[in-house]
């Protein structure tokens, strides 16, 4: 089994080397094909036995419904939105991806706090002060963060929802008036913070711009791996 | 770019003064005096109290109705509802230069979250961005005094309230003893870190409120803060 830890002061009370399970991650912007990804290897894992517990932003049962109207509604500051997501983190790792650990699942993440910490320092919040806020968030076992051009995430998005999103286009942070621009400045601006997130967190980069399957396999390999060296 | 909360200290014109004290101390009436008092004399003033922002006060009334708050759940939904007013209100005010008023500060999360069991730096790094008050009043009752003004005629105890998340007794008014003597103890150890101007609460309201105003006068160029340009 993996042993776990905590990236900084952890939760009260809980002890990280009693929890078993593992903790797989995929970060990636909106349109690099995340959510595909992890029905895929939820099918993937389930047909070999293994209990999966699915986590995503903005899934908790405390905040979810008011932070999508806080969004939507009132903007709120960069901070209060900062802590809003983190109040909704704290809530799922806690009541969803412990429980799940203790159990024994594969927790697989759609997203987790490199794409709140991204978000938070791009929009000019301090990076230790966001450091040590997600001091409290467990250490995964595998980070994936799946790497696509704007210009294809941009197609993605078209082909989804006909649109941009205006978060996920940065629009809040005034970068640009103009939807487009803004978007392709936003997530330049994320790669970078992703980039250099990498070093220090050790994420595996994937090419998300092949065809589902070929990064579908590449995550089947790394998975294997791992649960290969670290039987559950 | 420059977020909220980074402005420096020495940059804004107002002032920030909170109140701190257990539950029945007397400091909710003190500030409200010191707000009259400040708003007849033509002061530039604003009032924010504790745990009141509209966007996510629903979010902590729900999280507490249902007890589905941890530790660092009910840390961070307090931070957040702090935040909001703070980048909002508080700080603009100040930078407009107000005199802003705060009905409990970051020192109640720092005493409530530490009993609760977070980790006191992390609670203290997490409210880092929030700049520290002109003056904090701290009004010091002994416990038991404390305890007698809130018990007394047994009310209903609200379940966060009475610490009863803490599982120190299944019985409300105990488990309210306890976690107020927790907090009290937290308060006492921060009077020297932090500065707090320590009031005796168990003085009449009159004299206490006296003393507030001298401490102000004081420490506060108070005609700096008159409205101007309008009779």
């Amino acid at each position: 089994m993996s042993s776990k830890q905590f990236y900084g002061t952890g939760l009260p009370g809980v002890d990280a080397s009693q929890l078993g399970g593992a903790l797989v991650v995929i970060e990636g912007a909106d349109g690099s094909g995340r959510s595909t990804q992890i029905a895929l290897l939820k099918d993937w894992l389930e047909r070999r036995g293994y209990a999966i517990e699915n986590v995503g932003l903005r899934r908790s049962n405390l905040v979810s419904k008011e932070l999508e109207k806080a969004k939507t509604g009132t903007i709120l500051g960069a901070r209060t939105l900062s802590l809003f997501y983190a109040t909704d983190f704290a809530d799922q790792l806690e009541n969803k991806i412990l429980p799940a650990l203790r159990a024994g699942f594969i927790v697989l993440a759609d997203r987790y706090i490199y794409t709140l910490m991204a978000r938070d320092i791009v929009r000019g919040l301090e990076r230790d002060w966001v450091k040590s806020v997600y001091g409290i968030a467990l250490v995964p076992d595998l980070v994936f963060y799946l790497r696509v051009r704007p210009q294809l995430l941009v197609e993605r998005n078209f082909q989804k929802n006909l649109t941009l999103d205006y978060w996920e286009s940065g629009m809040d942070i005034g970068l640009s008036h103009d939807l487009f621009e803004s978007f392709f400045e936003y997530q330049k601006r994320m790669q970078k913070e992703f980039l250099q997130m990498q070093e220090v967190y050790g994420f595996k980069m994937i090419n998300g711009n092949r065809a589902i399957r070929s990064v579908a396999r590449d995550l089947q390999m790394h998975i294997e791996e791992f649960l290969a060296d670290y039987p559950l | 770019m420059t977020p909220a909360g980074t402005v420096r200290a020495e940059d804004l014109k107002g002032k920030l003064i909170a109140v701190e004290g257990l539950d029945g101390s007397g400091k909710s009436t003190q500030i409200y005096l010191l707000y009259r008092w400040l708003t007849l004399e033509k002061f530039k003033v604003f009032f924010t109290e504790w745990n009141s922002s509209v966007v996510v006060k629903q979010a902590t009334k729900k999280g507490k109705k249902r007890h589905l708050l941890t530790p660092t759940t009910f840390s961070l939904i307090h931070c957040t509802d702090f935040a909001d007013r703070y980048e909002r209100q508080v700080l603009p005010l100040l930078r407009a230069g107000y005199i802003v008023l705060c009905d409990r500060y970051v020192y109640t999360a720092f005493s409530r979250d530490a009993v609760r069991g977070c980790d006191r730096d992390w609670v203290r790094r997490l409210y880092s961005f929030a700049v520290k008050p002109d003056i904090t009043f701290y009004f010091s009752l002994p416990l038991q005094v404390a305890l007698g003004r809130i018990l007394v005629g047994r009310p209903q105890l609200k379940y966060h309230e009475a610490g009863m998340d803490l599982g120190l007794s299944d019985d409300p008014y105990e488990s309210f003893r306890v976690f107020q003597g927790r907090i009290k103890e937290e308060y006492d150890n921060m009077i020297s870190e932090f500065g707090f101007q320590v009031i005796d609460a168990a003085q009449p309201v009159e004299s206490q409120q006296e003393q507030v105003r001298e401490i102000i006068q004081q420490r506060i160029d108070l005609p700096g803060f008159r409205w101007r340009g309008r009779a």
